[in-house]
């Protein structure tokens, strides 16, 4: 019964950021406007920097910052310092995508007059029969 | 939240509040590096991009009846299988988890009397992933060019037709 509390407390971080990442997959999925999509990425990467880094931590543990610098201080316990750094890029990276992303919106919204997926798709097929029925008139003639 | 709201302003705020209060979250979790970068960036940064964006499109969301079963058929089943792959995890803190046995505590070790800097995630960052920054840089480059060139051409289709 006690092992089964500790396993429940130890991994109920790692479910609340799995939840908070599918909310953000929800938002992609579900949602038609564009720039709520990004929200929603910008979310769902969140997340699992949030996950990546509860892998790092040390229970009494402090940030990896050395507090005293020549001798050894291994009564002090610091968190993994590695996913630290993969996050940091990380993250310079995730801007980088969401600014392309939002460029492409403002390119999209210039092109269709809209930033509606439904409304893009519906363009895009009405476009479509007109260029198969233009076709077809061309073979005919 | 994000799923209700018809005005993008909010959607938007509510996104930059989120940043935050997760840079917060990172600082509990003893990563301060990232909470710094989360909040300049995360918080700052791309909450910026989002406002010059809407006011370059749009503010208000059209009214749009999407079916919603397929989408939380599809999040469900994602949920379950990564819930799944956590129960094989080692608890939250662990001390004798596998990312903690290896890597990390040789870093800590080796960090001072290579570099001479007592923060050992800049050590890492900057000398001992040094090429893994630059690959990083030149990734924020290309992003930039793309925006550029993307940007730069605004309005041409529509002018020739």
């Amino acid at each position: 019964m006690d092992s089964n509390f500790s396993f429940i407390y130890g991994h109920l971080p790692y479910w609340l950021f799995i939840i908070l990442m599918l909310s953000g997959l929800f938002i992609v999925v579900s949602r038609g406007n564009l720039i709520k999509k990004i929200v929603g990425l910008n979310i769902f990467q969140t997340s699992v920097f949030m996950f990546y880094i509860s892998i790092g931590k040390m229970k009494g543990g402090t940030a990896p910052i050395l507090l005293d610098k020549s001798a050894d201080d291994s009564a002090v316990i610091y968190s993994n310092p590695l996913p630290h750094v993969l996050i940091l890029t990380a993250i310079v990276v995730g801007i980088a995508t969401t600014a392309l992303g939002l460029a492409l919106i403002i390119k999209i919204r210039e092109e269709y007059d809209t930033v509606e997926e439904d409304d893009i798709q519906k363009m895009d097929q009405k476009d479509l029969k007109k260029y198969n029925r233009n076709n077809v008139l061309e073979t005919n003639s | 939240m994000a799923l209700t709201l018809k005005h993008l302003f909010a959607v938007i705020m509510l996104s930059g509040a989120f940043s935050l209060v997760s840079a917060m979250l990172f600082v509990v979790m003893d990563a301060v590096d990232v909470a710094f970068t989360e909040a300049a960036v995360g918080a700052g940064v791309s909450t910026v991009l989002m406002l010059a964006t809407m006011a370059l499109t749009v503010r208000v969301q059209k009214e749009t009846k999407r079916p919603i079963i397929l989408p939380l058929v599809v999040v469900c089943l994602v949920g379950v299988l990564l819930i799944y792959g956590t129960l094989d995890m080692p608890n939250f803190g662990a001390f004798d988890s596998p990312a903690q046995l290896h890597l990390g505590s040789t870093y800590l070790s080796i960090t001072y009397e290579d570099m001479g800097i007592p923060n050992v995630v800049t050590g890492i960052l900057a000398s001992y992933r040094g090429y893994d920054t630059l690959g990083e840089t030149v990734v924020v480059l290309t992003a930039g060019l793309g925006v550029i060139l993307l940007l730069s051409g605004l309005k041409g289709r529509k002018h020739k037709e």
